[in-house]
C-alpha cells in the first residue's frame, strides 16, 4: 500500500467513524425525545406510557375553561366527544387559544388523571386546526365534520386532514359573519 | 380585466420557459447555434411577461379588486395600502409567483452575466434555468393560480393572515426567496457542466460568486425570518426548529458546504464530482423547502393552505427535478476525475471535514424534520420532534467545525505541515480561552460546560482569522475582496456563536400575574404593572399594558405590549413591546385578563440576542465581499488568474 492511499484510507476511515458516531448519537437523541401524540380516547385507554411526556390534542370544551381569579393556573377539559381529560397549564395561554377550538398541549399524565401542560400550543389560524386534532376527530366519529363546537371553528372542521381552508370557491362572505 | 390579462402574460411565460428550456439545451446538444442564440430572447421575453404578471396581481391588491379569490382571501378594503401591497406573497399562490419572478430576475443576472461565457455552456445554464421555470410555471398555473376569479364578486376581503401585518413581512419573504432561488443558479452551472461532460477549474470560478451571492442572500433572509418570529409571534425565541425555518436552513448549511468544496475545485481541480452533487443538493433542498412549507403538508405556523390535488403535482416535479439531476450525476460524473492529491493536513482535509460535518449537520436536521411524516404515512404514530432532539445533535456537528475551522484556515493547500503556524494557533487559543472563559466567569458566574467552550471557539476564531490579513496589512501588502469577504464571514458567524452560547445559558423566562400597580422582579429588571387602557389601529382594536421598568431603582423604559383584535378575521395577536438595554433584550408579552384586576405577562430577558441577527448580516456582508471579487469576473480571467492562485486564498 503507497503511503499516498494508505492517507487516503485512514481519511476515509476516520470520515466513517465520525459520521457513525454522530449517526448512533443522533438516533438514540431521536429516541428519547421523540413525544408521541395521543388524543382522549387513547388516553381513557390507558395507551400512554406511564409518566411519559407526550401530546395530548383535541377541543377545548367549551365552558370549561376555568381560573381562580388571578392565578396564572387555568384549567380545562380537552375532548375528542367521546372522552374527556382535564387539562392544568400554569402561565400564558397562546392567542389561539379559545374554548370551542383546536388544541396541542405538551406535558404529562398526574396520578389523578390531570394532564398537567407546560405548553400549549394552538398553532393555527381561524380556517385551520391542528391536523392530529382533525384527524382523531374524524377517526372517532367518522365523517361527522360538523361537530357543535362553536360557530368560530365551524370552519376549521371541514374534516380534511390539513384542515383545508375554505378554498377559491368558498365565499369569502362568509368569513365576516 | 386586469387578471385575465395577468393569467394570459402567465400562459406566455410558460410557453416562452418551454422554448428557452428548449433552445438552451436541445441548441448546443446538436450544435444549432442558432438556437443557443435564441435562448437570452427567450430569457428576455419571459421575464417581461413573468413582471407583467406581477404587476397585474398587484394592480388588483391594490385597487381592491375582490373578485379575485386570491385577492378575497388576503386583502381587505380596511388594509393599509403597504400590507395590500405586501399581502401579494402572503399565502401560497402569490409567494409562487414570487419565487417565479425573482427567478427570472437571477436568470436575466445570468445571461447578462454570462456574455464572456462559452456561448454553448452559458446557453446550457439558461436551459437548466428555463426547465426550472417552467416546472414552476406549470404548476401555478394548473394548481394554484392567483388569479382564478369569484362569481359573484366577494364584497369585501377575508383580510390578511393578521400575524402576517407586519413590515416583517415585506421584507422577509422576497429576500429568504432571492437566497433559495438562487441556489438554482449554482443548479444550472451543475446541469449545464454535466451536459457538456466536462468541468474544470474555470467552471468553479463562475460558479463561485453566484453561488455565494445567493448564499448571502439565503442567510440575511434566515435572520429577518428569526428576527420576525421573535418580535411578532410573541413566544419567546428566535429559532424554534420549525419545519419552515428548517426547510431555510436545510439549503443553508448545503449552501454553506457547496462554498467550501467549490474553494477547492476552484484552487486546485479537485472535489469536482462532489460539488457537482452538492449543487444538486442544495437547490433540491430549497426546492424540498418550499414546497413542504407551502403546501401545508408540515404543521407550521407558516403553513396556511393545504390542498391534497397539489401534492401528486408537487412530488411528481420533485421527482423529475431531483431525479433527472441525480440520473445525470450518475451518468456523467464519472467523466470528472479529479487527479491531483494532497496531504492529511492540507487544507482540502480541512475543507473536506467542513463539507462532512455541514452535510452531517443537514442531513440530522432533515431527519428531524421529515420524521413525523415518515412516521405518520408509515402509520408508526403521530410524532413529533423538537428541540431536545435538535439542539445537542445539531452541536454534535457544530462544534469540531469551529474547532476545525481556526486550524483550517492556517493550513496550506497540498502541503500537510502546519509547523509554520504551530504557534500562532497555540497563541491565539490561549488568548481566546482567557477571554471567553473569562467573560463568562467574569460577567454571569454560572452556566453549562457549554458556554465557556462556545465563548472560547467564538474569540479562537475571530483572533486566528485576523492574523493573516493584519499581517498581510502591515507588510504592504494587498487583502483580496475573497480573502476579505471570507474572514468578514468568518467573523461573523463567531459572533453568532458567542451570542447563541450567552442566549442559551442565560435567558430568564417567566409568566406572571400582576394587579394594577403590581411588581415583578425578574433577573435584575423589576417590571411595574401600570393597568391597560384600551387603543385602536386601522383594522383592530387592541388593549394596551402600561410597565414601567427599572433596574436596581434606576428607570430604563416604560414599554406598551398590546393585545389586537383584529375585526375582519376575530383573530387575536399579542403585540409584543421591546426593548434594548445594556445588551438585554427585554421582551414583554400582554397576556389575558385574569380576573380581579390581574393580568397575565409574559416577562423574557435575553442578552445579547440582538448580535445573533447582526452576526448573520456579518457573514452576508461578507458573502457579498468575497462574491464581488474581481477574480470571479469572466473578464478575461487570465490578468488575474496566476497571481489570484498563489496569493489570494479563499476559502
Amino acid at each position: 500500500m503507497t503511503p499516498k492511499r494508505r492517507r487516503r484510507l485512514i481519511l476515509v476511515l476516520g470520515i466513517l467513524v465520525g459520521v457513525s458516531i454522530a449517526g448512533a448519537l443522533a438516533l438514540s437523541a431521536f429516541r428519547r425525545n421523540v413525544t408521541f401524540f395521543f388524543d382522549p380516547t387513547q388516553v381513557a385507554a390507558g395507551q400512554v406510557p406511564a409518566g411519559e411526556r407526550f401530546r395530548l390534542g383535541g377541543m377545548v370544551t367549551q365552558g370549561s375553561l376555568r381560573r381562580a381569579p388571578g392565578s396564572l393556573e387555568a384549567r380545562f377539559v380537552v375532548t375528542d366527544f367521546s372522552h374527556d381529560v382535564p387539562v392544568s397549564y400554569t402561565g400564558v395561554l397562546p392567542d389561539l387559544f379559545r374554548e370551542g377550538a383546536g388544541v396541542v398541549a405538551h406535558g404529562r399524565l398526574r396520578g389523578d388523571g390531570t394532564f398537567v401542560a407546560d405548553e400549549v400550543l394552538a398553532k393555527h389560524d381561524e380556517k385551520y386546526m391542528p391536523p392530529e386534532v382533525a384527524r382523531s376527530l374524524k377517526r372517532r366519529h367518522g365523517d361527522s365534520r360538523a361537530e357543535p363546537v362553536g360557530p368560530a371553528t365551524a370552519e376549521g372542521t371541514t374534516g380534511a386532514p390539513q384542515g383545508a381552508p375554505a378554498q377559491a370557491t368558498a365565499a369569502p362572505s362568509a368569513a365576516g359573519s | 380585466m386586469l387578471p385575465e390579462l395577468g393569467h394570459f402574460a402567465l400562459i406566455l411565460a410558460l410557453l416562452l420557459a418551454g422554448l428557452q428550456a428548449f433552445f438552451g439545451i436541445a441548441g448546443p446538444a446538436l450544435a444549432r447555434d442558432r438556437w443557443s442564440g435564441a435562448v437570452t430572447s427567450a430569457v428576455a421575453g419571459q421575464a417581461v411577461m413573468v413582471a407583467t404578471a406581477v404587476a397585474c396581481l398587484m394592480g388588483c391588491f391594490v385597487g381592491e379588486d375582490f373578485s379575485v379569490a386570491y385577492v378575497a382571501e388576503n386583502s381587505n378594503s380596511a388594509l393599509p395600502l403597504f400590507y395590500r401591497v405586501a399581502a401579494l406573497w402572503g399565502a401560497h399562490e402569490g409567494s409562487l409567483l414570487l419565487w417565479i419572478l425573482l427567478l427570472a430576475a437571477w436568470t436575466v443576472a445570468v445571461a447578462l452575466g454570462s456574455s464572456r461565457l462559452p456561448p454553448r455552456f452559458a446557453a446550457r445554464v439558461l436551459g437548466v434555468l428555463g426547465v426550472v421555470s417552467f416546472g414552476f410555471l406549470l404548476f401555478t398555473l394548473a394548481t394554484s393560480n392567483p388569479f382564478l376569479r369569484l362569481d359573484p364578486p366577494a364584497p369585501d376581503g377575508r383580510d390578511l393572515n393578521p400575524i402576517l401585518q407586519d413590515p416583517g413581512l415585506a421584507v422577509h419573504p422576497p429576500i429568504l426567496y432571492t437566497g433559495y432561488v438562487g441556489f438554482a443558479v449554482a443548479f444550472a452551472f451543475a446541469g449545464a457542466a454535466m451536459l457538456e461532460g466536462r468541468l474544470d477549474q474555470n467552471w468553479a470560478r463562475w460558479t463561485r460568486p453566484w453561488t455565494t451571492a445567493a448564499w448571502s442572500f439565503l442567510t440575511c433572509g434566515i435572520a429577518l425570518g428569526s428576527f420576525w418570529a421573535y418580535y411578532e409571534l410573541g413566544w419567546g425565541g428566535f429559532w424554534f426548529w420549525d419545519p419552515v425555518e428548517n426547510a431555510s436552513f436545510m439549503p443553508w448549511l448545503m449552501g454553506t458546504a457547496l462554498i467550501h468544496s467549490l474553494a477547492v475545485t476552484d484552487k486546485r481541480g479537485l472535489f469536482k464530482s462532489w460539488t457537482l452533487l452538492l449543487a444538486i443538493l442544495a437547490f433540491s433542498l430549497s426546492l424540498l423547502g418550499t414546497f413542504l412549507v407551502r403546501s401545508g403538508v408540515l404543521v407550521s405556523v407558516h403553513s396556511f393552505a393545504a390542498d391534497p390535488t397539489r401534492g401528486i403535482f408537487i412530488l411528481t416535479f420533485l421527482i423529475i427535478m431531483i431525479g433527472g439531476a441525480l440520473a445525470l450525476y450518475a451518468w456523467r460524473a464519472p467523466l470528472l476525475r479529479s487527479s491531483a492529491g494532497f496531504e492529511l493536513g492540507a487544507r482540502e482535509s480541512f475543507l473536506l471535514f467542513n463539507n462532512v460535518l455541514l452535510v452531517t449537520a443537514a442531513a440530522t436536521v432533515f431527519a428531524g424534520t421529515l420524521a413525523p411524516l415518515i412516521s405518520d404515512a408509515l402509520k408508526l404514530g403521530t410524532l413529533s420532534v423538537g428541540p431536545p432532539y435538535f439542539n445537542p445533535t445539531f452541536m454534535l456537528s457544530m462544534l469540531p467545525l469551529l474547532a476545525l475551522l481556526s486550524v483550517g484556515i492556517h493550513a496550506n493547500w497540498k502541503r500537510g505541515r502546519l509547523e509554520d503556524s504551530q504557534r500562532t494557533l497555540l497563541y491565539t487559543f490561549i488568548a481566546a480561552a482567557v477571554l471567553g472563559c473569562g467573560f463568562v466567569i467574569g460577567l454571569y458566574s454560572h452556566g453549562s460546560v457549554l458556554t465557556p467552550i462556545g465563548a472560547t471557539l467564538a474569540v479562537w476564531i475571530v483572533l486566528s482569522s485576523l492574523v493573516d490579513p493584519i499581517d498581510r496589512w502591515r507588510r504592504g501588502l494587498t487583502i483580496s475582496r475573497a480573502v476579505l469577504g471570507m474572514t468578514v464571514a468568518h467573523i461573523g458567524l463567531a459572533v453568532a456563536v458567542f451570542a447563541l452560547t450567552t442566549v442559551q445559558s442565560f435567558t430568564i423566562e417567566r409568566d406572571v400575574s400582576l394587579a394594577p400597580g403590581g411588581t415583578a422582579t425578574v433577573g435584575d429588571y423589576e417590571f411595574r404593572f401600570g393597568g391597560v387602557k384600551p387603543a385602536e389601529g386601522p383594522n383592530y382594536e387592541a388593549v394596551a399594558g402600561t410597565l414601567t421598568v427599572t433596574r436596581h431603582g434606576a428607570p430604563v423604559a416604560v414599554m406598551t405590549p398590546q393585545k389586537r383584535h383584529y375585526w375582519v378575521q376575530r383573530q387575536v395577536i399579542s403585540e409584543t413591546a421591546i426593548r434594548m438595554h445594556r445588551g438585554n433584550n427585554l421582551l414583554l408579552a400582554l397576556g389575558e385578563d385574569l380576573g380581579a384586576g390581574r393580568w397575565s405577562v409574559r416577562i423574557q430577558i435575553r442578552p445579547l440576542v440582538s448580535l445573533v441577527w447582526i452576526a448573520a448580516f456579518i457573514m452576508a456582508m461578507g458573502g457579498a465581499l468575497a462574491a464581488s471579487d474581481r477574480r470571479y469576473r469572466p473578464v478575461r480571467a487570465r490578468a488575474t488568474a496566476p497571481e489570484g492562485a498563489t496569493a489570494g486564498q479563499p476559502g
